[in-house]
């Protein structure tokens, strides 16, 4: 009832390609906002930065990244951990070995290095397409893995390629508390997101997206393939290498190569299928849900075990979290390809009708 | 309003094309002339797409030359050929269906957008700018198509005569100088096509562009085009003004069989 854009008229285009169109939309951002950069730092917890927020929002910005590869311009990766390690290995590498670099423009510096390996993983995506790719970028996977572990200079001569990052400052503040990282790394995945959302609405997102549902009308058109997708592969690459700096610099403090496995790749890639393929929210909303999940099985099941008297060990509910979440997966390529958003939108639009049915 | 047919602005010259040990298009020649509306008919399997994806670049000839404007080329990709101002619709319909009709149609017009993707990112003066005024022709087009209801859907959703029109909408959006047509009226009912014929010669009219479309409907392409060439199994067989093509008696055995 309250949620409807009646009596909103448009009088420019510029007024009708806003990012959120409707008011209600932007007062209830506005209100999001609010709650992340100042109600959540003044009453959250160290458990929910360090457990839940934190890791959050670095995944968050990885499934964006994913996103925007797989879900705007169609080219199916496996590699996500890998570039997120290209990413955490150069950060690190900048820091340690320039005296005096400062720790933004690492950042800046590993996304870099990570869109340059990610362009470089992107060639076969000239000739192949689908699972086939997604079987060349798993060669990316593990052969940046094995370079990491093989390849002592990448970790500092460290013992099978641990590093402990050094900590963040900046202009010299030292991010030290749970808080601070957590505002650091929101403000960066903010800015990363809009600018995302700002590529995905123009001639940028709009050619990945031609190329995703149509790739020789595309050509016709005067897209050139090679260039428009390499782009999505430096774009989504630089977004997880960021990630993966964050990973290890404002998350885990020290990381190994094995960190970023097969597995965490998987993962990243169930975050945009819950959450929605070809969708910013999705990203968010399905990082969300693949962290969340597991920790509300942690808490749920102990608790339902005593309520039914079953006797459930760790191992046991670590083997039901994992048929959870398969399960999970599967509802929703069967019954919502498009993921949470996608009922995210369907439900805004039923609240538009509400209370009337049609 | 009476459109004047200039000089030959494109100039096919003995056009071979083969796939292996398939002849596909045998010594072809035409031309087409400037703001005149040139079919292409013939019996399924004739060569007609071949010939379309010959002009725009999507197969390269092994023998012969196309001559645009006066440059000669023997093959150019299809980047060029859109720069060049070439502009299509399939036969299939191979719009972006997970995107909107806006957004299909701005696409139309990818090449004449300048800023690049950083300047997208920050969303900031010249990506602005050049969205804005790029969203206005869009909206010049979509005005013209009678469209307007449907902006915001994602292409995906509409009906298959809706679609067609949209298709030929993101072709315009390119302000082609000439634009291919591969078949814009198959599958549509009568009145479907009527609306597509009168958008085709709205067209034509008022912005003057060359059209070259391929078409099955004998009625429709006697009644609309100036010149029509008529192929059959990749062979040039008539060439000319409608009425000189339906009284070839080399056109009517390839369509009515000729008695032995």
């Amino acid at each position: 009832m309250f949620y409807r854009e009646t009596g909103q008229f448009k009088t420019s285009y510029a007024a009708d390609q806003q990012i959120f169109p409707i008011r209600q939309d932007r007062i209830g951002i506005g209100i999001l906002l609010f709650v992340a950069f100042v109600v959540i730092p003044l009453t959250a917890g160290n458990y929910w930065f360090n457990a839940i927020l934190i890791p959050f929002l670095i995944f968050a910005l990885a499934a964006l990244g994913l996103n925007i590869l797989t879900g705007y311009a169609g080219q199916l990766s496996l590699g996500s951990a890998a570039f997120m390690a290209v990413g955490a290995y150069a950060a690190y590498n900048f820091q340690v070995r320039i005296e005096g670099m400062p720790v933004l423009l690492s950042f800046v510096l590993a996304g870099l290095t990570a869109a340059g390996v990610g362009i470089l993983f992107g060639l076969p995506s000239l000739r192949i397409k689908g699972f086939y790719l997604a079987v060349a970028t798993l060669a990316a996977q593990f052969f940046i893995v094995w370079c990491l572990t093989k390849f002592p200079y990448l970790s500092n001569n460290s013992s099978s390629g641990v590093i402990s990052v050094p900590g963040v400052e900046i202009l010299g503040f030292r991010f030290d508390s749970p808080q601070s990282r957590y505002l650091l790394v929101l403000t960066i995945v903010a800015l990363l997101a809009l600018a995302a959302k700002n590529m995905v609405r123009s001639t940028t997102g709009r050619a990945w997206m031609a190329v995703r549902d149509m790739d020789v009308a595309a050509e016709v058109i005067g897209i050139r393939l090679m260039r428009t997708k390499l782009l999505a592969f430096a774009v989504s690459s630089f977004y997880c290498g960021v990630a993966g700096a964050l990973y290890a610099f404002c998350y885990l403090g020290s990381v190994e190569p094995d960190g970023f496995s097969l597995d965490l790749s998987f993962k990243i890639l169930f975050m945009i299928i819950v959450g929605g393929v070809g969708s910013i929210l999705g990203s968010f909303l399905g990082a969300a849900f693949i962290l969340l999940v597991p920790i509300f099985l942690d808490i749920a099941l102990p608790w339902f075990s005593e309520l039914l008297h079953l006797p459930f060990d760790g191992a046991t509910v670590s083997h039901i979290q994992l048929m959870v979440f398969g399960a999970l997966i599967m509802f929703f390529l069967i019954v919502e390809p498009h993921g949470l958003a996608r009922l995210w939108q369907i439900g805004k639009e039923k609240l538009r009708l509400w209370p009337f049915p049609h | 309003m009476a459109r004047q047919i200039g000089d030959v602005i494109l100039d096919l010259r003995n056009i071979s094309l083969s796939f292996g040990g398939v002849k596909a298009l045998t010594d072809i020649s035409f031309d087409v002339r400037e703001h005149e509306i040139r079919a292409i008919i013939g019996p399924n399997g004739a060569g007609k797409s071949s010939m379309l994806n010959v002009i725009n670049g999507v197969y390269r000839p092994q023998q012969g030359e196309i001559i645009f404007r006066g440059q000669h080329r023997r093959d150019m990709d299809t980047h060029e050929a859109a720069a060049a101002g070439f502009a299509r619709t399939f036969q299939n319909i191979a719009l972006f269906k997970g995107m909107t009709v806006l957004d299909n149609l701005m696409t139309g017009r990818n090449l004449k957008m300048r800023c690049n993707f950083l300047q997208h990112a920050l969303w900031w003066g010249p990506a602005k700018r050049e969205e804005l005024e790029h969203r206005r022709k869009v909206e010049e087009i979509i005005d013209f198509l009678e469209i307007e209801h449907i902006r915001k859907t994602p292409v995906g959703r509409l009906p298959y005569g809706l679609q067609k029109r949209v298709e030929l909408g993101r072709a315009l959006a390119a302000e082609p100088q000439i634009l291919l047509l591969d078949e814009p009226m198959a599958g549509m009912n009568v009145e479907e096509k009527q609306d597509m014929c009168r958008f085709i010669l709205d067209v034509n009219d008022q912005l003057g562009t060359t059209i070259v479309l391929i078409e099955h409907d004998m009625g429709v392409v006697m009644d609309i085009s100036d010149r029509v060439v008529v192929l059959d199994y990749g062979r040039k067989i008539g060439d000319g003004v409608p009425d000189e093509v339906k009284n070839n008696p080399e056109v009517i055995a390839a369509y009515l069989g000729t008695q032995h």
